[in-house]
Parts: C-alpha cells; sequence; structure tokens
C-alpha cells in the first residue's frame, strides 16, 4: 500500500511536469500548427542553466534569471528560425525546428562536455517528508499545487485578456485575424513566452527529481509531453494537462512493474492507439478538410 | 521527340561515367594508399548514409509522406542481418550472458559449408541484406496500416513513437535469447571479410570500401528505376495534390502503403549495411537522433533528389567525420591558443550550417534537380537558341 501511494504521488508529481511543458507544445501547435521539437531541448537547457547559475549566485536570484533567460531563448528561436519561415510549407518550419533541437543539444553538449551535471538542490523543496506513511520530496506535493494555480491562471489570461482573445482568433484562422489587424507576430511571440515560461517551471520541478542533467534529458520529456497533448487533444489547455497526468501516472506504475523497459514505449503505443482510435484526442475540436 | 531522347541519354550517360569513375577509383585507391585513412570511413559510411538517404527521400521527398521512423527500420535490419550471419562456433560466446542463443541458424555457416569460403560469403551476406529488407518492410507494412492514415505532422509523430518503441523491444530481457537484450552483436561478416586474402591471411586486394559502395548504388539505381516508373509519377501525383490524384484514379491507401514498405524495405537494407560498417549492433544506436540526423542529410541535398541525397550524404559525413575534425582538438597559432576550439565545437559549428541551409538554402544543393539535369541545361539552352 505505501509502495502504491508513493508510486501514484510520484505519478501525479511527474504528470504535472509534463502538463507544464504539454501546454507549450499545445499552444504552440494551436496557432502555427507547428510541432515545435525545439521545446523539450529549451527545458534541457534550462535545467542546464540553473546548474551553472546556482553555483556562482544564491538560489533566489538565480531561480528568476533562469527564468527569464529561458522566455528569452523562447522568444528567440521563434524570432530566428520560425519566422522566416512563415510563408514556407509546413514541412520546412518543422525541419527547422528540428534543426533548432540538434542546435541546442549540440550546444549543451559543447558546453558540459558530455558530463551529467549535478542538479542543484533547491531548498525545502527538495526536503522528504512522510505522505499517508510514504516518504516522498515536498516537490511532489508542490508541483500538482502549482500546475493547477498556473493553468487557472493561464485560463484567466487566454479568456479574459486582449492578447488572449487575440490568441484565441489567431488559432481560430490565422489569415483572418490578421485582416482583422491582429498582430500576429506579437501574438505569436507571446505563445512562445507564456510557453517557454511554463516549461523553465516544469524544469525546475522536473529535475529536483532527477539528480543530473544531460544534454539528451529534454528529447524524452519533450516528446512525452508532445504526445500528451495529443492526447488530449491538441490545441486544448485542460486536455494538454489531463493527458500529462494521465501520461504520468500511466508511466511511473509501469516503472514499478516488471515491463519497466516498457515504461516509454508505453507512451507511444497509446499515441498510436489514440491517433487511429481518436485522432482529435479527448478534447479536440473536429476539423473538416477543404479541397 | 527522338532529339528529346537522345539528350536524355547523353546527360544519364555523363553521370554514369561519373559514378563507374567513382567506383574504379575507390578500388584503386584503397589498394594503392594507406587503407586506414579517414578517406575509406567516410566512403563507407557515406555510402551507407546514402542508401538511407535516398529511401527516406523516397517517402518525404516523393510522395510527400513525412515519417520519422526510418531509425526503427534500420534497427529491425541490422538485427535481422546480424542474427543470420553470426557463425554457430561464436553464437554462444556473443550471447553469454543469456547462457546461448535460442537461435541456431545461421546463413553464412550454410552457404559457406555447400558454396565455399568467398562464394558462401556473398550469397550469405546478399540473402541476409534481403531479409533484413523483408522483415522492416513486413513491419513497415503492419504499421502502416493503421498510421498512414495519418497526415504530415501526426504521421511523424507516430513513426518516431513506433521507432522508439522497436527501441524498447530490442532491448527487453526477456528476448535476450534472440537479441542479446540491450548488449551488443558481433561476429557476423563485416566490408573488411570482402578484402580478398592470400592463403597465409595476407590482404591482396582491398575491396572493403568497394563493396559498400556497390551494394549502395546497386539499391539506389533500383529506387530510381522505381520513381521513374508509373509508380514513381503515381507517388508524386499524391505528393503534388491528393484529392486531385485521387480523382485520376490512384489509389491513395495502397500507393502509400507500397511507398512506406519499399522505404522500410531500403531503410533495412541500409540497416544492415551499417551493421557491417560499425562491426557491432545495438539497439541504442538507433536512436531519434539518427533519424533526424538523416532527415538534415534529406534537406541539405534537397527534399525530391536522389543525387542531392547522395552527394548530401558523402558531403556531411566527410564534414562530421573527416574534414572538421580539426575544430574538436585545441590548436596553437604563434603560441596563443585559439579560443573555442575543444571537444564538442565541432558538432556545434556543423549544426550552425545546418540552420543556415534551413533557413536560407531551403532548395539544398540540388533542390528537385538530379545530377543528369546539370549536364542536360546547358544543351536544352542551346537548342533553344537554335529554334
Amino acid at each position: 500500500m505505501e509502495f502504491l501511494t508513493s508510486q501514484i504521488l510520484s505519478g501525479i508529481s511527474l504528470g504535472g511536469q509534463y502538463a507544464l511543458i504539454a501546454i507549450g507544445y499545445t499552444m504552440v501547435y494551436g496557432i502555427l500548427r507547428l510541432i515545435n521539437f525545439a521545446h523539450g531541448d529549451v527545458f534541457m537547457v534550462a535545467g542546464l542553466l540553473m546548474v551553472y547559475m546556482s553555483t556562482v549566485m544564491p538560489i533566489y536570484v538565480s531561480i528568476p534569471l533562469m527564468i527569464v533567460l529561458t522566455v528569452l531563448l523562447g522568444f528567440v528561436i521563434e524570432r530566428a528560425a520560425y519566422k522566416p519561415l512563415r510563408s514556407a510549407p509546413r514541412m520546412s518550419v518543422m525541419i527547422s525546428a528540428i534543426g533548432v533541437s540538434y542546435l541546442l543539444q549540440n550546444l549543451a553538449l559543447y558546453a558540459t562536455g558530455g558530463q551529467p551535471k549535478t542538479y542543484a538542490s533547491i531548498p525545502w523543496i527538495s526536503n522528504t517528508i512522510h505522505i499517508f506513511g510514504a516518504p516522498t520530496r515536498v516537490v511532489t506535493v508542490v508541483t500538482p499545487i502549482l500546475v493547477i494555480i498556473l493553468v487557472v491562471l493561464l485560463t484567466l489570461l487566454i479568456n479574459h485578456t486582449k492578447i488572449g482573445i487575440a490568441m484565441r482568433a489567431v488559432s481560430k484562422d490565422f489569415e483572418t485575424s490578421q485582416l482583422m489587424g491582429v498582430k500576429i507576430n506579437s501574438v505569436i511571440s507571446a505563445t512562445f513566452v507564456i510557453g517557454t515560461f511554463l516549461a523553465a517551471v516544469g524544469s525546475l520541478l522536473y529535475f529536483t527529481n532527477y539528480p543530473t542533467v544531460v544534454p539528451m534529458s529534454g528529447a524524452l520529456p519533450g516528446l512525452k509531453a508532445f504526445v500528451a497533448a495529443v492526447f488530449g487533444g491538441i490545441g486544448s489547455i485542460p486536455g494538454a494537462v489531463i493527458g500529462a497526468f494521465i501520461i504520468g501516472i500511466c508511466e511511473t506504475l509501469i516503472k514499478g512493474t516488471d515491463f519497466a523497459v516498457f515504461s516509454d514505449a508505453f507512451t507511444f503505443a497509446l499515441l498510436i492507439i489514440i491517433l487511429v482510435v481518436k485522432p482529435t484526442g479527448i478534447f479536440g475540436e473536429k476539423t473538416t478538410d477543404k479541397v | 521527340m527522338s532529339n528529346t531522347k537522345k539528350r536524355i541519354d547523353r546527360g544519364s550517360l555523363i553521370t554514369l561515367c561519373i559514378i563507374l569513375l567513382i567506383f574504379v577509383v575507390t578500388v584503386v585507391l584503397e589498394n594503392t594508399i594507406n587503407a586506414n585513412s579517414l578517406l575509406f570511413t567516410v566512403i563507407r559510411k557515406g555510402a551507407v548514409y546514402s542508401l538511407v538517404a535516398v529511401s527516406m527521400n523516397l517517402l518525404n521527398g516523393f510522395t510527400g509522406l513525412f515519417s520519422l521512423g526510418q531509425a526503427g527500420f534500420m534497427l529491425l535490419g541490422a538485427y535481422t542481418y546480424a542474427i543470420l550471419t553470426i557463425p554457430n562456433s561464436v553464437r554462444d560466446t556473443i550471447y553469454y550472458l543469456f547462457q546461448g542463443s535460442s537461435f541456431h541458424f545461421s546463413l553464412l555457416d550454410i552457404f559457406q559449408g555447400a558454396l565455399g569460403e568467398t562464394f558462401g560469403l556473398i550469397v550469405a551476406v546478399i540473402l541476409a541484406c534481403i531479409c533484413a529488407g523483408i522483415v522492416a518492410a513486413f513491419f513497415a507494412f503492419l504499421i502502416g496500416l493503421p498510421v498512414l492514415r495519418l497526415k504530415s505532422d501526426y504521421l511523424a509523430i507516430a513513426t518516431l513513437g513506433f521507432a522508439e518503441i522497436l527501441r524498447a523491444i530490442f532491448q527487453w530481457e526477456k528476448l535476450g535469447k534472440v537479441t542479446n537484450g540491450a548488449n551488443a552483436l558481433r561476429g557476423y561478416p563485416t566490408f573488411s571479410d570482402f578484402n580478398i586474402k592470400n592463403s597465409s591471411g595476407m590482404i591482396v586486394f582491398r575491396l572493403s570500401s568497394f563493396v559498400p559502395l556497390l551494394l549502395a548504388g546497386i539499391c539506389i539505381a533500383i529506387i530510381v528505376l522505381l520513381i521513374n516508373s508509373s509508380y514513381g509519377r503515381a507517388f508524386k501525383a499524391i505528393r503534388d495534390d491528393e484529392v486531385a490524384a485521387e480523382a485520376m484514379g490512384i489509389n491513395l491507401a495502397k500507393h502509400k502503403q507500397l511507398s512506406f514498405c519499399i522505404s522500410s524495405f531500403f531503410a533495412g537494407v541500409g540497416g544492415a549495411l551499417f551493421a557491417m560498417f560499425a562491426s557491432t549492433v545495438q539497439a541504442k544506436t538507433f536512436t531519434s537522433a539518427m533519424t533526424y540526423e538523416i532527415l538534415l542529410i534529406v534537406v541539405i541535398g534537397g527534399i525530391g533528389s536522389i543525387s542531392g541525397s547522395c552527394l548530401a550524404s558523402f558531403l556531411y559525413i566527410a564534414c562530421s567525420e573527416w574534414w572538421l575534425r580539426f575544430l574538436d582538438n585545441t590548436m596553437y597559432i604563434g603560441g596563443t591558443q585559439v579560443p573555442l576550439l575543444r571537444n564538442g565545437f565541432r558538432m556545434v559549428v556543423f549544426s550552425v550550417i545546418i540552420m543556415i541551409v534551413v533557413l536560407f538554402f531551403r532548395q539544398g544543393i540540388m533542390g528537385s534537380r538530379e545530377l543528369p539535369d546539370l549536364f542536360r541545361r546547358k544543351r536544352i539552352k542551346e537548342g533553344k537558341s537554335d529554334e
């Protein structure tokens, strides 16, 4: 029972971390119809930035600075790698995203020299506590709460602010909203800023549970978060969050059984099943093809 | 009409001559200069990668199906090849962690017993390569049934996921008797086994770089023939406009499935060649990063150009394995250390170059042209001025 409790708890926590990444995917996809392959690597870079900065400055300076730098990175990536291709076919933009991901991984490899970097232990959230007798870290409890708070704030932003309305308009119809005077570029930049901000927060929580950061450590969480976004219905924020929690919990439960090798494969099997059975996901909107 | 026909022949003829020349030069060089030169690594790996890149181009560039499963099919091919050709005498030492293999069937033993050392090797390797392709194509058929209904980026992510699932299955301990779990497979015939040796074991004639070129060349030639056939034209029609193609009577599902299976077949053969190049097979090599690498090669060469993919593979491998190597070593010019140069810098420079190509030279090296077109274009212009 204790084992099961701790498994479910860490599953929820992992799901929350995936949720924070998945929102970035789902928002970008909703607006640009682009799988931002570089998103997982931005998440990894956020982890590395934290590693490097926490050695030279106190934690309460390095956390906000890390978030600001990551957001800046997301902004720059969009301006440099995706904006020039706005009128190009979708495949070119996706290839550009893969190129950025390759670049970020190689940069990280160069910076770290291939050595795994130990993540700074952040006071309070890496403390151990007991819940229903199961030992766990504070971060496990903090994550779902933080995720819910951030999602509520985000929903408020999207439903009630000007930029949120613009975002919804752009994701509905790119060209018409442009004709209506929506500043496409600033809306897209805002999307990337929000997405990378959440990824930065996610990396803070994620790497607290994992001792080290390596250049490849963004790739798999990134892909899984994307699967979560597809599972929940791409373009839908609550869908992404629910999808992420389901995937996080399933993955941790499988890790506890004999089939631990398949914990990653399960996510992708789920993806193929959902794409075949209900390609629009749980909350996705139905789209029709026009000739 | 007969005039155009003649021109086409001339352009292709020049290309054919160039390819033959490359083959001859490779054999000559290999037997004259230092055989450990990086040049030969580049030729071998470049040949393998050009086959895989062309197979990906068939799918992404000619049929318009954006698939990212190439590494998975290579993995299937590489494992099939290795498992079928490891001699029975060394099988138990390779599978020692699993108390021997459950698979006691080696094409190499069978054919070397029946046809003699050299001839048996050739037949066994070719058969094993074909089997590698068939296994990859069979799995492509199975996964193609559900996923080929998906559109562009969904298809990409589903095939990527499929490759990851395969990688997990091949590393599963329970299948250790067949796949050797997460451990490497080795001991099967590699390219260097094709060097001709005399009775005392001395190498008298080197063919280890020529063989991969030849094998990849044959496979690419088959793909070129396919693309120029009526099937190839149907693929291109699907790429340009699915709805129009369907209206013209092309069976979409059938042709997509065909293209996917053929592409995977050659990716499987490419995987077998990769196994021969690397001389060990391990599931962890065939990651999604490998697929991205191949995709970037296709993009650099030009999506929709076979000769572009081949050129780009050799360029890419030459840069990453040979020409840009110096960037990884600290260097001193006049007593001062050149900044930035240290391990890993090569890949950074490399990825920046790739980003520049992706952003500013979207056509790649060749665009959608082929090598024969380059020799032909001038003459067409001359012909026009005559009119």
